[in-house]
């Protein structure tokens, strides 16, 4: 009895610090943002209460924005995954444990430099300086690379492929190597047991990679910044723009909302889509 | 006249490194027959069993499965399936789906109504018809186990390869499933080969057992003649209980099975014609149902074990720890073994 009573504070006090967070962090900011996408700017800029639905229905006014955003964010997510399977794949399968360690900190480890540098470094390369001289040089001219959207994928390809290999490669290393033996010895060759057994099962693993991704992705202005020259505009940029340049704080507080819904719409289909097929929620949920 | 044997082993030998886990093994399984190999964990009788399901190459030798040379076959084009120790269920199929696993991986592709005919017969040889739709990780040990024979036998091997896969169940229902392993033999008239440490498994079930030790085959036969007649001390100390004395000769033991020792209280009550008696002192008893055992001391000969049948208690008596008895044997209960 008193032992319950003891785990149940215990329980009670472990939590509390998340709840705090989420509360003053989460919950409430949101709120306000709910609140003020239904006022009107004031005279100055920033907030004035008020109740009206202009905001949302000025939403097309942005829809650029959205449809960049909705296009390219899932696109970088999708090609995200098709180079950071193989990697993934090679490190928890092909390379010997002795340098699996090493090389998955090698993948990390752009991390370690600032974002900003990255994408700087980047703006050379797709400048015109970078590859579209090399390509000039091998005969191909007038090839524009950077303040495209293709200037974006390259960058978010890039930028978010150490997100995506981590969690692909612990849901393929902790694949129990027994079922490729048993699918062998059931007469499947090893392609079809990578389709049949190894994809499958590493699903999860690509789940929560693409969700990581894709949400930072919807949320990203820095990359467009950088990359896509203010040419491919994001929510973010949008939104940088509405509260700090035009501050028109209803209008942006709307868009937020907006973008909060179009994610959890997105998530709440992707994880049934591509969870439900195989019926690993409990998995997934680890 | 020689029948071609099913799976067949030439002078094969496995080494991983430096460690010899197969060393020129040569055997034959014979087509229909229940063989089992038997041996301590790292005897190479795992290791045997995956070169015959093409895990594993043997670094000499060769391996022929129905007289065609196995090597360089992959695991998938072998006419053999396994029933692996922890059943290695595909956890993301259900079981239907993991039964039919097997056949759906046949070119052309059989038609959904025959799969579905096949599972059911499959399931319904395993006594799990009904549980088409279930996941693995709804199933007990016992039907996972069920399942994975369902999804071997379901490709009609000609050899089913079982490696070890009662470890992981209680006693009672391995009892069930020794019985059940069985049956599904004789009746399928497939070839069973069985990997077990437990001797006692090995010796009920199979029509011959393989002792192996240190990667070397030590004898085959008939579980009665390994018993009987065990070739030397280690297949005498391996294959059921057995008291070892001072042998005649160097390297040499005597051997005599517990249940082949008379017990009673004096030299005198104890039956006629034995060829040694003994005055012992009883150190333990340990009643077991049909027989109790006794661990006594004789001042010579050491210690040892008497199985005395609950049968003929009424005759032979009772006795307590600390007891004075008397024991012997007939002169055939004794042998001659060579040490290894």
């Amino acid at each position: 009895m008193n032992d319950a009573k003891h785990s149940r504070t215990l329980t009670a006090l472990l939590l509390a610090p998340a709840g705090v967070f989420f509360v003053f962090l989460l919950v409430l900011p949101l709120l306000v943002m709910l609140v003020y996408s239904f006022g009107v700017r004031a005279p100055e800029g920033g907030y004035q209460a008020a109740f009206t639905f202009d905001n949302y229905l000025n939403l097309p006014a942005r829809g650029k924005a959205f449809t960049n955003t909705l296009l390219l964010a899932p696109l970088a997510t999708a090609l995200t995954v098709l180079f950071a399977y193989p990697m993934a794949y090679f490190l928890a399968v092909k390379v010997s444990p002795r340098w699996r360690n090493a090389m998955l900190v090698l993948v990390v480890a752009p991390f370690w430099t600032s974002q900003l540098l990255r994408y700087y470094a980047w703006m050379m390369i797709l400048g015109s300086k970078g590859i579209p001289s090399w390509l000039e040089w091998i005969g191909i001219a007038d090839v524009r690379l950077l303040n495209t959207p293709y200037a974006v994928l390259i960058g978010a390809v890039y930028g978010f492929l150490p997100l995506m290999v981590p969690p692909i490669f612990v849901s393929l290393e902790k694949l129990d190597k027994r079922l490729l033996e048993a699918s062998a010895d059931l007469g499947s060759k090893p392609w079809q047991s990578f389709l049949q057994i190894t994809l499958p099962l590493s699903l999860p693993g690509v789940a929560t990679g693409s969700m990581l991704v894709f949400i930072l992705l919807m949320g990203d202005y820095i990359l467009p910044q950088f990359l896509g020259g203010g040419k491919v505009y994001f929510i973010g940029n949008a939104l940088v723009d509405l509260f700090l340049q035009s501050r028109n704080w209803p209008f942006g507080a709307a868009v937020s909302i907006a973008l909060v819904i179009i994610m959890f719409v997105t998530m709440y289909f992707y994880m049934r889509f591509v969870l439900g097929k195989t019926d690993q929620r409990r998995v997934a949920m680890v | 006249m020689f029948e071609q044997p099913v799976i067949a082993f030439e002078n094969v030998t496995k080494t991983f490194g430096n460690v010899h886990a197969v060393v020129d093994n040569n055997l034959a399984v014979k087509a229909g027959e229940f063989l089992s190999i038997l041996g301590p964990s790292g005897c190479g009788k795992t290791t045997s069993l995956r070169m015959m399901a093409g895990f594993e190459q043997p670094s000499s030798g060769a391996v022929s499965i129905q007289g065609q040379n196995m090597t360089g076959v992959p695991a998938f084009l072998r006419p053999v399936n396994m029933v692996f120790q922890h059943y290695a269920l595909f956890p993301h199929l259900n079981v239907a789906d993991n039964v039919s696993y097997g056949l759906r991986q046949r070119r052309p592709k059989p038609a959904d109504a025959e799969l579905a005919k096949s599972v059911a017969d499959a399931l319904e040889m395993v006594r799990l018809s009904g549980y088409e739709k279930r996941r693995s990780y709804e199933l007990s040990g016992g039907q996972q186990q069920r399942v994975a024979l369902a999804r071997a036998l379901i490709n009609r091997p000609a050899v089913l390869l079982l490696d070890e896969p009662l470890a992981a169940l209680d006693r009672k229902l391995r009892r069930e499933m020794q019985i059940e392993l069985q049956n599904l033999q004789r009746n399928l008239g497939i070839t069973f080969l069985l990997v077990t440490h437990d001797q006692e498994e090995a010796l009920s079930m199979s029509d011959r057992v393989c002792v192996m030790r240190e990667g070397r085959i030590v004898q085959i036969g008939s579980p009665r003649e390994l018993y009987d007649k065990p070739i030397n001390s280690y297949v005498a100390g391996f294959v059921g209980k057995a008291n070892f004395f001072v042998g005649p000769k160097a390297d040499t033991v005597l051997c005599v099975r517990p249940e082949l020792l008379e017990i009673s209280a004096t030299r005198k009550t104890l039956p006629q014609g034995l060829a040694d008696a003994f005055d012992v002192t009883v150190l333990n008893r340990i009643f077991l149902g049909e027989h109790t055992e006794y661990l006594v001391r004789h001042e010579s000969l050491g210690d040892f074990t008497v199985l005395s049948p609950r049968k003929s208690e009424h005759a032979s008596g009772v006795f307590d720890i600390g007891d004075k008895a008397a024991v012997g044997w007939h002169k055939s209960a004794a042998q001659i073994l060579t040490t290894t």
